[in-house]
């Protein structure tokens, strides 16, 4: 489904992703582990074509990225893959509706009311959909960003550090909503993570710090 | 859901700084607008005055008070002329039409004039009831002087010495009777108070005791005959050149030409004019400056918000083209307001003009130029939403996203 061949980046010449390689199916769920500043977040940046590496091909839905022009990737972003941000980032001026609305408009996707009640359904938030993000509760606000990732039906759902805020209850919900959302849309899942809690609830691994 | 969904979101959720812009830009707008109605109108009122009045002729005296005396009826005169020049001048060959106006006397602040008909023919102002004068002492109305008076057919009143309110004695001998009230025109007539020249020199012939006042012509001499101003059209181009040093050389008498007069009026005028636009300019310079303020200090709260919308798949083009929106909107809006702003304090400045008897001016007419002032507004709205939209437009998503 991804696959990264020789892969690595730098900033200010000191490397801070090394990936010779790696590569996962559709529908998998993987975790991505390592510790702080072992480059985590810069290889989900890569997968999601946020950053081009300095080196080496990311190859996403059998699509080299680095092939993509600048706007064409964009477009294949939209489409394909389905990002949870650490801090959500839901725009605040708009309501939970129009924040799932804004990702079918910005793919370039049919704008369809029915599919954002239906997403916002499936993650037991019906009822919030004129509610604006700062009358939400972490939680609320945790689903809508997941439901924003999973409107366009992704085939790859990227989260940065989902759990690391919440205690152990919510730890675990918030992963089976994500590894639920994913299997739904039968979209690669890979989260990036340090929290111990969760290793033993996903079955593949890859390790940035065992391998550095 | 489109750019303009997410644009007009932001605008709502900072509603102050939305105001503060749209109420800037408008105030700047509105005062344009408010000057170019007012100095529109006003031109335009002064030249349908002067319309086919190619030379004014009255005592040695400045020409601009000559002007504003016998065609605007807004100052005093220079003096009189003599009746035997006057005839003189209205005969020759150069000249096509001659008005003469015989004034003095006020009625509550209207201007007495004597005159004969082509006068009320000049300006093509129609009896609205009753009939034109025929006879000395008979009084013909403007429509103003009409409905301020409540003065109708048949009325009475002695006219007063002088120009304004309170100035001068009353005429007591010999009272105006009212024949008629002119429909308005929109000129000058309709603030004067219109009768036949024969009138004026009754009343104001005070040694002679005047029993019967239609045959006054040949109750004064030739010498004791006046009047105030003539009113001259040319029957040929060249008059131009030649008529005005003719009367100023040969004659006792002064030419004024309102072509002349009233553009360098306007020339002073147009100096205040333009320190009042300067400063509306000034405030609309202002306003661009507080939108360019006011989305550059948005943008640091909504980096985030911008690189999110990058990881959705917007191309930076897409951000580019949202924040110049913004700034096209705040502008559109102020605009808009401006406009409606300019034309309510010309149709206010009207009311109270019309009041003190001034000038008319309404606030429902449209200025073509107008619609450079809204262009004016909306380009300095783009203007102000250039940089904080090449700094979208430079959105460095990574970045942004891994400091946050």
């Amino acid at each position: 489904m991804f696959e990264l061949q020789g892969v690595s980046h730098a900033y200010d010449e000191a490397e801070v992703l090394h990936v010779d390689a790696w590569q996962a199916a559709q529908g998998e769920h993987w975790l991505l582990l390592g510790p702080s500043g072992s480059g985590k977040t810069t290889l989900l940046h890569a997968l999601a074509g946020i950053l081009r590496p300095a080196a080496g091909t990311v190859t996403v839905a059998g699509q080299d990225l680095g092939a993509l022009g600048a706007q064409l990737l964009d477009r294949f972003r939209g489409q394909h893959i389905g990002i949870v941000l650490q801090r959500l980032h839901l725009i605040p001026s708009l309501d939970v509706a129009h924040n799932l609305m804004l990702a079918q408009y910005l793919a370039g996707l049919p704008q369809d009311r029915q599919r954002v009640d239906e997403v916002l359904a499936g993650l037991d938030l019906a009822d919030k959909g004129s509610a604006k993000p700062h009358e939400l509760s972490f939680g609320q606000a945790q689903r809508v960003a997941i439901a924003r990732a999973v409107v366009n039906r992704p085939q790859l759902l990227l989260a940065d550090e989902p759990t690391s805020n919440l205690d152990d209850a919510r730890c675990l919900q918030a992963l089976e909503l994500l590894q639920a959302q994913a299997t739904a849309c039968n979209a690669t899942l890979l989260i990036a993570t340090h929290d111990q809690r969760i290793k033993s609830r996903v079955a593949q691994h890859y390790d940035l710090g065992a391998r550095a | 859901m489109n750019i303009a969904t997410v644009g007009f979101s932001y605008m709502r959720a900072r509603p102050l700084a939305t105001l503060l812009n749209v109420l800037l830009l408008a105030l700047g707008v509105g005062t344009i607008v408010l000057l170019l109605l007012t100095t529109h109108q006003l031109e335009e009122r002064m030249q349908r005055d002067a319309r086919g009045i190619d030379l004014a002729v009255g005592a040695k005296g400045s020409p601009m008070q000559i002007i504003l005396s016998a065609i605007y009826h807004i100052d005093v005169p220079t003096g009189n002329i003599s009746w035997k020049e006057a005839q003189e001048i209205s005969r020759h060959r150069m000249v096509k039409k001659a008005i003469p106006l015989a004034l003095g006397d006020s009625y509550r602040g209207y201007r007495i004039v004597g005159t004969t008909p082509d006068y009320v023919a000049h300006y093509g102002a129609k009896i609205a009831a009753g009939r034109m004068w025929q006879a000395p002492m008979e009084a013909v109305l403007g429509a103003e002087v009409a409905a301020r008076t409540g003065f109708g057919v048949g009325a009475e009143f002695h006219g007063v010495h002088g120009l304004g309110d309170s100035g001068g004695h009353a005429h007591e001998d010999h009272p105006y009777r009212v024949v008629g009230v002119l429909e308005r025109s929109g000129s000058v007539l309709d603030r004067l108070v219109l009768t036949s020249y024969q009138s004026v020199w009754v009343v104001h012939a005070e040694h002679h005791d005047i029993k019967d006042v239609t045959n006054i012509e040949q109750q004064l001499g030739d010498d004791e005959k006046e009047f105030t101003a003539l009113l001259l059209q040319y029957s040929s181009p060249l008059a131009v050149a030649i008529l005005p040093r003719y009367i100023n050389n040969n004659t006792g008498m002064q030419a004024a030409s309102p072509a002349y007069e009233t553009a360098r009026l306007f020339s002073l005028i147009g100096v205040g004019v333009d320190v009042l636009r300067a400063f509306a300019l000034v405030l609309i310079l202002s306003a661009g400056l507080s939108v360019f303020i006011a989305l550059y200090n948005a943008l640091n709260e909504r980096r985030y918000d911008l690189a999110v919308m990058r990881t959705l798949g917007a191309s930076p083009r897409r951000l580019l083209l949202l924040l110049l929106f913004e700034g096209l909107l705040l502008a559109a809006a102020g605009a808009a307001l401006g406009l409606v702003l300019g034309h309510a304090m010309a149709e206010v400045l009207g009311h109270v003009l019309k009041a003190a008897q001034q000038i008319e001016i309404t606030g429902f007419a449209w200025v073509m130029e107008e619609l450079w002032v809204v262009a004016l507004a909306l380009a300095t709205g783009i203007l102000a939403a250039l940089l904080p939209a090449w700094r979208a437009y430079r959105t460095d998503i990574a970045g942004t996203l891994a400091r946050g």
